[in-house]
């Protein structure tokens, strides 16, 4: 059965923790379509979080059409998210690993790498908007 | 538990207040709680939270206002008002001679819808012999037993008043597992006073700041956080400038960071250029809010806070 976890000092709100943990494990193939996600009795107590919380997840879950209530048997996986393009990934990745080596060789800190990321991705909704 | 937004609310107080000779412990509360819900409770010592729950629950008789559970005004001291509440109160108060079976037989004998299997099973899971003497027993099983009475009792509404300040950071845990257990077979509602704000924010979805007998800030937490947002600004900023109401700032030498309660329309107003605009985490509205000077808190009304467009209260700390 699958687990959640909830971490307390993330700054990002439990229930979307949850709705992130169940599309990342979508991605990654830990969770299949037709599994059932555990019940919200029992995600409250393992957890220790309010209920409504885990109910709030698991409908947003079905607004996004990732997972469905059966009555009386409880919440399923019913959608699936296609990971990326393998091609486009492994570009992605390479042309993502030529860079952190430059930032290395520049010498910057693990922070300082994170820090830069943050900012530029800030930048770029910026110029969307 | 799905709530129904026409059902009729777990706990409502209106203009409620009370007064201790010539000081008002608490005053002009109007709040209310649906069922299902867990609420937490938030001020520091002496704001009024143990005033307001024993006026909700009826231990208490109010000065002005009234309080009521699911729909019924609570009254002092009547057996119907008692029914349907469960309530921890901060001393763990128990029989000190009674054996513990006695004091589930108690309880037993005076709460009509008493589970049993509850009750001995709590006590069994902690080791608690229900032979021994409550006065044997240590501080943290003396809550243990109080708190095990309270979810036995099987009321709708559960109130605890620091209900978990004498345990160690496993039993707390274990406790609040099985109120999060109830709740979600039950739909128990939970108002819950706790001065550890980081445990809260994972158990509650409805949040009442009080502070100097006033309510600071009352409602969905989801609601309150959406509401609220950090601004980064230039230290020139005057606080009329930002687009809402300033909650907190603190100033630095070029930039001030202000937590402000967004007027919804003029939401636009966070784009500028200058400013970096942010979500705010629960601790962090908590902290702002206890953080305010009383009189700040005072001369504002919370329910037209969001409405009202300004003049913004000067909440600077420097």
């Amino acid at each position: 059965m699958f687990r959640f976890h909830v971490d307390g000092s993330s700054g990002v709100p439990p229930y979307l923790q949850l709705v992130h943990q169940v599309r990342q494990s979508l991605l990654l193939g830990y969770l299949q379509e037709g599994d059932r996600l555990p019940t919200v009795k029992d995600v409250a107590s393992d957890l220790v979080i309010n209920p409504n919380t885990v109910v709030k997840a698991y409908r947003q879950l079905e607004h996004e059409g990732l997972a469905g209530g059966r009555p009386g048997q409880g919440t399923f996986i019913t959608g699936s998210l296609s990971p990326d393009p393998p091609e486009a990934h492994r570009a992605l990745r390479a042309s993502l690993e030529r860079w952190l080596r430059d930032a290395d060789a520049a010498g910057l800190s693990d922070e300082a790498v994170s820090a830069l990321i943050a900012v530029a991705r800030h930048d770029m909704k910026k110029e969307k908007v | 538990m799905t709530r129904d937004a026409a059902a009729v609310a777990a706990v409502q107080t209106t203009r409620l207040g009370r007064r201790y000779g010539q000081v008002w412990g608490l005053r002009d509360c109007t709040l209310e709680v649906p069922a299902g819900a867990i609420a937490g409770l938030v001020g520091p010592n002496g704001a009024g939270k143990t005033t307001l729950l024993q006026m909700i629950i009826g231990l208490l008789k109010p000065t002005e206002g009234q309080a009521s559970v699911f729909g019924q005004t609570s009254r002092a001291h009547t057996a119907a008002t008692l029914a349907r509440v469960s309530f921890v109160a901060q001393d763990h108060p128990l029989y000190r001679d009674f054996s513990v079976a006695d004091m589930l037989h108690l309880g037993r004998v005076m709460n009509p819808s008493w589970d049993q299997g509850l009750a001995l099973a709590r006590m069994n899971a902690l080791g608690i012999p229900p032979k021994r003497k409550v006065k044997s027993l240590s501080g943290g099983q003396q809550a243990q037993v109080s708190l095990t009475m309270a979810l036995a009792k099987r009321a709708p509404l559960l109130v605890l008043d620091e209900p978990v300040s004498s345990l160690d950071p496993i039993a707390r845990l274990e406790f609040m597992r099985d109120v999060m257990a109830a709740t979600a077979d039950t739909g128990l509602t939970v108002l819950i006073a706790s001065h550890v704000v980081s445990e809260l924010e994972r158990l509650c979805d409805w949040l009442i700041v009080l502070t100097a007998g006033h309510v600071q800030l009352a409602g969905p937490v989801d609601d309150l956080l959406a509401a609220h947002r950090l601004l980064t600004v230039p230290r020139a900023t005057q606080d009329a400038e930002l687009p809402g109401h300033c909650i907190h700032r603190s100033d630095s030498d070029r930039h001030s960071t202000a937590l402000v309660r967004a007027d919804p329309a003029r939401m636009a107003a966070l784009d500028h250029p200058g400013w970096q605009a942010d979500p705010v985490g629960f601790e962090q509205l908590v902290l702002a809010y206890l953080q305010r000077p009383p009189a700040a808190a005072a001369q504002d009304d919370p329910a037209q806070a969001a409405a009202r467009p300004g003049p913004t209260t000067k909440a600077v700390t420097r």
